[in-house]
């Protein structure tokens, strides 16, 4: 059987260009894939930038009394940090991964519209330059100025002028507009696409359940964006024109801050993981040989994840003094997203039950996601009890449990996606064994840091203070965090590598390295400019097991 | 930065006014000294106790599936495994289970949750104001006429003698917050809003706690400590901290008196009457300066105030750039309001 029955005769020519041409071929292109490496490739760039942050921290924390890094420089890299790593690295990986797979999976040609899918991406890129150019720009008092340094969730009334001069917080605020109205395009155009483009046969009902997350995170974006947008625009009023929303010194209010921020914040940290889920859903079926378990409640648990999603933002503010009843409510509405939460995990666990699993290195990433992720999500049931949250929040264990949920799980899964669909954007496989050593290094460091990291919190550590005396039982915690760092960097740089060495003279991946279902697999690799010659036609959800197995269809059952 | 380190390094070392006192610098929560930590502890070992459950069972067949599942190399033929697709009954199963443990545990969090927020204010009942400031801490007594800072004094509450010590909370900035781990989880003073907690230590000694709420370049060295006394103890403290300031140092107040050192802080019974900064009328009864960032010493209370820039850099107060001589009487002066 051929695989690749939706391209007949094609082969894929790579003309050698002269490098402006090429820089300008990627400079002006519309096409979906390009576009989607791009997003990748820049995201990743900036993880590296995050990640820099995030060592040099840890530097400064590893002994009692650091002097690496005075007071005004620590606290910029934090704010940086947790800025980048939610807007810069976060939303437009899977934005990226988005443009490049939903087209392909859904057997369209392009997305609905290609050229607000460039908008998307150069909004993003120039949102990003724009916070990083606060650091030579910016400008403010001695030990107010250059970076933004008022945390990543800025809160209100440290943003208002009285309390952050000069330009940086305004370098905050504009970024993240602008990257904002990037990330609304590209969700705006995922939607469409999906609505609209989808090849013969291919019913809501039949779409990859990475298709279907992605929906909804489009979803989600479009409902959460818009109080983030707003609240910036205010803030911006307050110190330009005078308005006083969250000028408290004129009457604002500093908890509407807070209320704008996470009724974005939280359905945002969906936004961040689902993705993720999207990623392991795809591949837990193919390295287990068995279809995902329960396809219809997943989609149903991710739809419910997306709607209580929105109704959970102030289990971020049990300790700002509300009422018990609001406190209650909030302690409800959070416990209850561990429902469906669960479940995903349940139907992940049965797909694995009774399949033959291949450890290969995307499906190695995705277990260790599925350990993380189900400590993560205990650790946010610990969260959610409020009384237990008013001891946590703010803490070193808030650090530890959101780095389990974004690293230990977003982070891993995103890791196996790019071994799962390297082969494909680039015709090339990545190394097994560099890759079993990247996760290595990446397991051992990332519990090093983030396990020991829970401990300082129970010890009553303060998140986001930039040093700690001697004898309060913090010191060998924070010291082991900070090793565990050397093997995370040792991971990443593994990854660095092997992508550099698979460019160049990695083994040919074939149109289907792994045997996997989806259309994506049914196309060359690198899939040409119109990815499929001839229009798919599907009958299943699996349309390339029905190909595979015509004694065995899918179709069939469903 | 030198200077930061050796002054930094014996941070924790008392002066000699509190060393009677058994200093707990670790605020581990899971060892509570008073009623609301205690509620919290208990509700978490609830908490705790069923999230370990849950991980024990899930991890285990998580851990069992891939051991058993795990495609074998020698076994390998190249069938596939059967392939099922779901199952209705399974689904309703783990959907019910999990709404059934979150319906107890959320029933269990609104109890703590009741039993400390509408806590009833007892008559007898402790009343302070804790109002923050970037980055120090200013605590008051209406009811006692005290105006200190970054040291929260509190008698011991006892079986025989229960005592709580009901906290307003204000900010006089940005948002900062409450927490004394072993004391009570935090809470959040915000500006334009009054917030309240309450405490009642159950064990003698100094607790050491932090602002929790990142609140600008020195939010780590805004540090708080929350003195418990026994009742006679408090008492005496109170009693001397209601005391209008006195000083012998007649020729050192007068110095401090031309300096603009009053234009932010305040000497009771003098013309220092600035309230930007903490309160100084008591400075010497303190066991630290800074927040907490060094401990109140002959030879710290100098180098701070030279430059308290070169410490805790950053802080509100300038270096005054005060002459040898004037740097001399002000520390005199400082040293004698005990």
């Amino acid at each position: 059987m051929s695989i690749a029955s939706y391209n007949p005769g094609v082969t894929v020519q790579i003309e050698a260009l002269p490098l402006p041409s090429k820089l300008h071929e990627w400079i002006v292109t519309v096409d979906h894939k390009r576009l989607g490496i791009m997003y990748i490739a820049t995201s990743l760039l900036f993880f590296a930038v995050a990640g820099v942050e995030a060592s040099l921290m840890r530097m400064q924390l590893a002994f009692p009394n650091g002097q690496v890094l005075p007071p005004e420089i620590f606290n910029r890299l934090f704010t940086m940090h947790g800025t980048t790593m939610v807007f810069l690295v976060g939303m437009p990986f899977f934005a990226g991964l988005a443009n490049y797979l939903v087209p392909l999976m859904i057997g369209a040609r392009d997305m609905a519209f290609p050229r607000l899918n460039a908008f998307g991406y150069w909004m993003f890129l120039f949102g990003g330059m724009l916070l990083y150019f606060s650091y030579i720009a910016g400008e403010g008092l001695a030990g107010h100025g250059t970076a933004p340094d008022v945390g990543w969730f800025a809160y209100a009334p440290l943003t208002e002028r009285a309390f952050s001069r000069g330009t940086s917080t305004d370098y905050w605020i504009l970024s993240i507009i602008v990257a904002g109205i990037g990330t609304t395009a590209s969700a705006i155009n995922v939607i469409a696409t999906i609505f609209s483009m989808r090849c013969k046969g291919m019913t809501l009902a039949r779409m990859p359940l990475f298709v279907w997350l992605m929906l909804v995170v489009s979803a989600m974006v479009i409902m959460a964006l818009p109080p983030l947008t707003a609240a910036q625009a205010m803030l911006l009023l307050d110190r330009y024109l005078g308005a006083h929303f969250f000028d408290t010194q004129a009457g604002g209010s500093a908890i509407l801050w807070q209320h704008f921020f996470w009724l974005f914040g939280h359905p945002e940290v969906y936004i961040l993981v689902l993705p993720g889920f999207a990623c392991a859903s795809e591949i837990i079926p193919v390295f287990s040989r068995k279809p995902i378990f329960g396809r219809a409640a997943m989609v149903g648990a991710t739809i419910a994840i997306g709607l209580v999603s929105v109704s959970v933002w102030a289990h971020h503010m049990f300790a700002v003094g509300m009422s018990a009843a609001s406190n209650i409510f909030f302690v409800a509405s959070t416990m209850l997203v561990g429902v469906p939460t669960g479940i995903k995990i349940f139907n992940w666990l049965a797909t694995m039950y009774g399949g033959k699993i291949r450890l290969d290195t995307p499906m190695l990433f995705c277990v260790a996601f599925l350990f993380q992720f189900l400590i993560a999500g205990l650790t946010g049931i610990m969260l959610a009890a409020a009384p237990f949250n008013w001891q946590l929040t703010d803490s070193y264990f808030v650090v530890a449990h959101f780095h389990y949920t974004l690293l230990g799980g977003l982070m891993f899964t995103l890791f196996g996606a790019i071994y799962y669909w390297f082969p494909k954007a680039t015709g090339r496989m990545l190394s097994e064994t560099l890759g079993k050593w990247h996760f290595w290094l990446l397991v051992i460091g990332f519990h090093m840091t983030f396990d020991t990291l829970h401990f300082a919190g129970i010890l009553g550590m303060p998140r986001r203070i930039y040093t700690y005396a001697d004898g309060r039982g913090w010191g060998t915690l924070n010291l082991i965090a900070s090793i565990g760092v050397i093997f995370q960097a040792a991971a990443v740089a593994c990854l660095i590598f092997n992508i550099y060495r698979s460019l160049r003279k990695g083994a040919p991946a074939g149109n289907d390295p792994w045997d996997a279902w989806t259309l994506e697999w049914a196309t060359t690799s690198p899939p040409p400019e119109y990815n499929f010659a001839v229009e798919p036609e599907v009958r299943s959800s699996r349309p390339l097991w029905d190909l595979k197995h015509p004694e065995d269809p899918d179709w069939k059952y469903e | 930065m030198k200077c930061l380190s050796r002054l930094a390094i014996p941070a924790l070392a008392l002066s000699t006014v509190a060393a009677a006192q058994e200093l707990h610098p670790v605020g581990n929560i899971f060892n509570p000294q008073g009623t609301p930590a205690e509620s919290v502890y208990r509700l978490s070992l609830l908490v705790i106790a069923v999230c370990a459950a849950i991980f024990l069972v899930v991890a285990g067949l998580l851990t069992f599936t891939i051991m058993r599942f795990v495609r074998r190399r020698n076994a390998d033929d190249n069938r596939e495994p059967a392939q099922v697709y779901g199952s209705n009954r399974i689904e309703v199963a783990w959907t019910v289970i999990p709404i059934l443990i979150v319906v107890v545990l959320t029933m269990a969090t609104a109890r703590a949750v009741v039993t400390i927020q509408n806590k009833r204010v007892p008559a007898d009942a402790l009343h302070a104001t804790v109002i923050g400031h970037q980055w120090w801490w200013e605590i008051r007594y209406p009811d006692l006429g005290i105006v200190t800072a970054n040291e929260l004094h509190v008698p011991v509450s006892s079986v025989d003698r229960p005592t709580l010590t009901f906290l307003r909370l204000e900010s006089a900035d940005v948002a900062h917050s409450f927490w004394v781990p072993q004391l009570s989880g935090k809470t959040d003073l915000i500006p334009n809003r009054i917030n309240s907690m309450w405490i009642d230590p159950k064990q003698e000694g100094i607790f050491l706690g932090n602002c929790a709420e990142y609140c600008g370049m020195q939010h780590a060295n805004m540090l708080l400590r929350v003195v418990v006394q026994s009742p006679g103890d408090f008492e005496k403290w109170a009693a001397a901290q209601k005391l209008k300031a006195a000083s012998d140092a007649d020729s050192a107040r007068s110095t401090f008196l031309s300096l603009s050192c009053i234009s932010c802080h305040t000497v009771s019974g003098t013309a220092a009457a600035g309230t930007f900064g903490p309160d100084l009328s008591h400075l010497m009864s303190r066991a630290t300066l800074g927040s907490g960032v060094i401990p109140n010493t002959p030879e710290n209370l100098r180098s701070w105030v030279k430059d308290p820039q070169a410490i805790k850099p950053g802080n509100l107060m300038p270096n005054m750039q005060l002459n040898s001589r004037e740097l001399d009487q002000v520390v005199a002066y400082l040293g004698s309001l005990k």
